[in-house]
């Protein structure tokens, strides 16, 4: 069976010594073998099966080197999917991966989606029956959490754009239909080649803006999705504030571009965090009351990491309580802060609650603690047993690519229309850039089309 | 009332229109004993609405049917009155032939085709029932108690399925233009468990040609060059009627306002789905109030009548109304009207019933094409017709069933958006809802489907070898083009300056210099001249092929990328709410639709991609246990 290549980060986010991006599929060695240049200039397409070669990644267009890579080839059947296989291993550090990835997938490979390794390896009969189940669980519970995030990110500001660039392509490729389906009908205009140039330039910017934005902030705008939770005045405060002074926030305000949530993101022994919600925790301190708020919700299912504080000077309540079931099963860590003061809290009652907790004692107020905190977050992460926060990111390079994707088409068809190559056919292009940027947004529907032609024009023969 | 035996066929279709025609015809074609029923033998393939065949989509529909050996383009270049390519300033893939039909040649002459046809019986009779055994067709029985037993059977009833037509408040159960409707047999599917809607559909009054003031409309000629639909016809009607053109008036639009309440379709007489691409007047009027005036086509209907259509002017408002409306426009002051406009509503069969052959699943052997099946227009009802012909006749003879994808065909489209999306409204087809549009072009329906045809055995020896050899001069000559170099000669550049282009700098590949938008084959061809001239329709493949060649690639490669998926086929005996992954929606839309393959399966709505991945692994699995097991 031959499928196209895709490509996705295989190591863990954070800054480990060493990332790889895997490649799979048909053109999986070609499409490297375009971007790697190695010191003695051979060509990665002619060496053979499980070979391992030094060189450099560089961007084709400007010869640009991008990263110092080794790289893997290992060609179908005797590898992972069955297919052919392409390792990229790079320096650690998001940054550097991400880079890497993003130049594979402008050279043509798409982002495997969630488990799309797994399943090509079960489709090519490289896993046994037994296995399909647990892959086919795989695909729905990645797909579940990923439309989490696409429906928050359905009301941003991002999606509203989106929505106005593919609007604009809609009413001009009614426009060209109308043309053409309805050829005597005289009440619309021509769709003539400038009108079609200015349409799609104007796109073109557009995606192009965001395409800037996006690689401005693209330093760490992913991470590990954590919410500091705690009845009032338990220290979250000073928690966010420790960790954002000892880390020094990189980003401190994103309001907008993504939602009303202020975010901000530090950088805790190379784990890249992204505290949500913390206009909220400044704001109030009453976020028992706000559990039962939408948006609260919202913020907790979406979290990768939750930071449970609790007053060690005290005994749990029911709002601790509370907040114990409100995160249950998720990945946490109990902060046991106030240590300064006589304990009251009983440590075996949280481990009651739950026997897997694990419990940091802090001190926030005289700066005690902190250290342990931040190595209990890195070793979760690193050690695996958090979910390395995929989805936001996923989603985030995913975009990316898609704009990269419909930069590329949109491009395309002003060059057709420069070239005054008829409407109808520099319509396939806008189509097909109007098709990319639905996929972002998660829309898109023929029919659509169909219903602009009939709601914009009044038609007859 | 007594029943007798009446006779025994492989395929029996109900009704002569556009669909049954083509139907009747394919299957007595291939072979198979044929009985066309018909209420009426003066009304076969009658056109009770617009007097004109093809346009944009449908104009290749009807050289599609052609290539596949069926009826319609011939018939219409031998009787039309007017012919007209469209879109000849654009790309292409959306040139589109149109033909104005006398109406009453265009009957005769397929009436004609018929009779003449071997295996093919014509007879008048109305269907009452459906023989049905096992869920599986046996013959039908006549109002009269003739009793006809077939292999297969085939309804294609149009809008007659109990049809009824509103005028104002004026309403009565009749099929098209006055004919009987067909109650019996539409009781008759509903009792067999096929569901139905209730659609809409209207045509607007005919007036008198000789009370028309032609001084006040603009003249429509047709092409003055030969043109026509069929590959095989030879002799070109040149002398043609002109159609007119006029316009609403404000006048116009003041009566409708006035009258709006005694419109059936405002006042809630009519319940059915009508069709958004042909509104009637007084839709187009409310819905686009700020346009101060619509398009009136003058056409007549054939060449022994003064008939007139007033294309544009579909209403249902009473005939009173009707009148006014048109003293409103000018050139029709005076005019008589013979006829007045109507809205009928009738029962469709929900087309997602039906598998891509248009048998229906729930009973075997019996198919549906046309109207019926909830389309609009001639040409997409005579499109299903030779396909449920096609597939009805394989079935008896044994032979496999031939499904056409949607980048083999507008046919292949749509059927499959029948089939698989189902339809809220009549349906229509439209150049945008092919997604392969470059490759479904006019001009190469014979390069699609004629092979086809052939194997079917609708294509004689004769016209088949011609094929050949014009699709072997065309890969031939695009060979040499990419060849033969032009080199900077002074003759070159003078011609690559009258065309307004670069000069060469070095030299060039015929075929490179073909590409530039502004050079044409005559063009390229007097610099590298063949050895032989080839002829018009080689050459417009040729250039279009290598002129477009990075356009046709890309949309091979989609053709290819979805081919993948149209081969992974879907065993009919799948369980989907057994999978435990997929979405609830999905389960309830696959399980009705039922796909073939996952090509299918991803264009029904409410199916997502990842149920797509979940109906993968789960197929594969199923192979996977079938081997082991």
């Amino acid at each position: 069976m031959h499928y196209d290549t895709i490509a996705a980060i295989s190591t863990p986010m954070g800054e480990g010594a060493i990332a790889i991006v895997r490649l799979s599929g048909d053109e999986a060695i070609q499409l490297t073998s375009r971007i790697f240049r190695s010191p003695s200039g051979k060509n990665l397409a002619d060496e053979p099966s499980h070979t391992i070669h030094y060189g450099h990644l560089i961007e084709p267009a400007t010869d640009e080197v991008i990263e110092e890579v080794m790289v893997s080839i290992m060609r179908a059947p005797k590898t992972f999917t069955r297919e052919d296989v392409v390792e990229v291993n790079c320096h650690g550090g998001l940054v550097a991966v991400k880079r890497v990835l993003q130049l594979i997938l402008k050279e043509g490979a798409r982002l495997a989606e969630p488990g799309e390794f797994t399943k090509r390896a079960f489709l090519n009969g490289r896993i046994d029956l037994s296995q399909a189940e647990a892959v086919m669980d795989l695909i729905r519970a990645k797909t579940d959490r990923a439309m989490n995030v696409a429906l928050n990110q359905m009301d941003g500001k991002l999606s509203k754009l989106i929505g106005e660039l593919r609007q604009a392509l809609l009413e001009t490729l009614a426009q060209v239909e109308v043309n053409i389906d309805y050829p005597e009908y005289d009440d619309v205009e021509e769709m003539t080649i400038p009108l079609m140039i200015e349409k799609c330039t104007w796109v073109s910017e557009e995606i192009d803006k965001l395409l800037r934005t996006s690689s401005q902030g693209k330093i760490l705008r992913e991470g590990l999705s954590t919410v500091i939770i705690g009845r009032p005045n338990v220290g979250k405060s000073s928690l966010l504030n420790s960790l954002v002074q000892e880390n020094k926030a990189i980003v401190t305000d994103i309001a907008g571009t993504t939602r009303d949530i202020i975010e901000e993101y530090v950088n805790v022994r190379g784990v890249p965090l992204r505290l949500v919600d913390t206009a909220g925790i400044r704001e109030t301190e009453d976020i028992v009351e706000r559990i039962g708020v939408e948006r609260s919700r919202q913020v907790l299912k979406e979290a990768d990491l939750i930071l449970l504080v609790l007053n060690s000077s005290e005994e749990l309540t029911e709002e601790d309580n509370r907040l114990f079931e409100a995160t249950e099963g998720m990945d946490r860590i109990i902060v046991a802060n106030k240590t300064d003061l006589p304990r009251k809290l009983d440590l075996s009652e949280v481990k009651g609650i739950d026997e897997n907790a694990k419990i940091v004692a802090t001190s926030l107020m005289k700066e005690e603690g902190v250290d342990e905190l931040e190595e209990a977050i890195s070793k979760l992460f690193f050690e695996g047993s958090l979910e390395a926060g995929d989805l936001t990111y996923v989603s985030n390079a995913r975009h990316i690519a898609l704009l990269h994707k419909a930069h590329a088409t949109i491009q395309d068809a002003i060059a057709a229309a420069e070239a005054n190559v008829p409407v109808d056919m520099i319509q396939i292009d806008v189509t097909r850039t109007w098709e990319i940027l639905g996929e972002i947004v998660g829309d898109t529907v023929q029919e659509s089309l169909i219903n602009q032609l009939f709601s914009q024009f009044c038609l007859g023969k | 009332m007594p029943q007798f035996e009446a006779g025994t066929f492989d395929c029996i279709v109900i009704g002569a229109g556009h669909a049954g025609v083509e139907a009747a015809l394919a299957s007595a074609k291939m072979g198979a004993s044929t009985l066309a029923l018909t209420m009426n033998l003066d009304m076969i393939a009658f056109m009770p609405c617009n007097p004109s065949l093809g346009g944009p989509a449908k104009g290749i529909v009807v050289r599609e049917i052609d290539a596949l050996g069926g009826a319609m383009a011939k018939v219409i270049d031998k009787t039309h009155i007017q012919m007209r390519m469209l879109n000849t300033g654009k790309g292409p893939a959306v040139r589109a032939l149109r033909a104005q039909a006398d109406k009453v040649l265009y009957q005769q002459e397929m009436k004609r085709t018929l009779e003449e046809q071997e295996n093919l019986t014509l007879h008048q009779g109305i269907v009452e029932e459906l023989i049905v055994e096992q869920d599986e067709v046996k013959g039908v029985i006549t109002q009269i108690g003739a009793i006809y037993r077939a292999k297969t059977v085939i309804i294609t009833t149009g809008t007659f399925l109990r049809g009824e037509i509103i005028i104002g408040d004026l309403k009565y159960s009749s099929g098209p233009n006055n004919q009987m409707p067909s109650i019996g047999l539409a009781d008759s599917l509903r009792e067999l468990g096929l569901e139905t809607v209730r659609f809409k559909t209207g045509t607007p009054p005919r007036v008198n040609g000789k009370t028309i003031d032609y001084s006040k409309t603009e003249i429509q000629p047709g092409d003055d060059v030969p043109r026509a639909f069929s590959y095989e016809t030879t002799e070109f009607i040149m002398d043609q009627l002109p159609c007119w053109l006029t316009y609403t008036t404000p006048a116009t639009h003041e009566i409708i306002n006035e009258n709006l309440h005694l419109s059936p379709m405002y006042s809630g007489m009519i319940q059915g789905k009508g069709p958004r691409y042909c509104p009637s007047i007084e839709d187009k009027i409310v819905r686009f109030a700020d346009k101060s005036r619509h398009q009136i086509f003058l056409e007549p209907e054939g060449r022994n009548t003064q008939e007139y259509y007033v294309q544009g002017l579909s209403t249902s408002l009473p005939e009173h109304v009707q009148r006014k409306l048109l003293e409103s426009v000018p050139g029709l002051e005076k005019a008589e009207m013979m006829r007045a406009g109507y809205a009928i509503e009738y029962d469709a069969i929900v087309p997602t019933q039906l598998w891509p052959t248009l048998e229906t699943k729930k009973i075997r052997n019996l198919y549906t094409a046309g109207q019926i099946n909830g389309t609009s227009g001639y040409e997409e009802a005579a499109a299903q017709g030779i396909m449920a012909g096609i597939n009805a006749a394989s079935r008896v003879l044994g032979k496999e069933e031939v499904v056409l994808s949607r980048s083999d065909a507008y046919i292949g489209v749509l059927i499959d958006d029948l089939v698989t999306k189902g339809t809220s409204e009549p349906y229509r087809l439209l150049t945008s809802r092919a997604e392969y549009r470059l490759l479904l072009r006019h001009d190469n329906a014979d390069l699609r489907l004629t092979d086809i045809g052939y194997h079917l055995g609708m294509i004689s020896e004769e016209r088949h070898e011609k094929f050949l050899v014009k699709k072997q001069m065309i890969e031939e000559e695009i060979e040499r083009l990419r060849q033969a170099t032009i080199k900077p000669s002074e003759e070159v550049q003078e011609i690559i300056r009258e065309s307004e282009g670069t000069e060469l700098k070095e030299p060039m590949k015929a075929a490179d210099l073909l590409k530039r938008p502004e050079m044409k084959y005559s063009q390229i061809v007097h610099i590298v001249p063949p050895a032989e001239d080839k002829p018009e329709e080689v050459a417009e493949q040729v250039e279009i092929f290598i002129k477009y060649e990075g356009y046709i690639q890309k949309s091979m490669q989609q053709v290819e990328r979805m081919k993948k998926m149209e081969n992974k086929k879907i065993p009919d005996d799948i369980d989907y709410h057994a999978i435990s992954g997929l979405a609830k929606e999905a389960k309830a839309n696959l399980s009705e639709v039922r796909p073939l393959s996952i090509a299918q399966a991803s264009r029904i709505s409410g199916v997502n991609p990842a149920d797509i991945s979940i109906l993968l692994v789960y197929i594969e699995q199923g192979k996977i246990a079938k081997i082991s097991g």
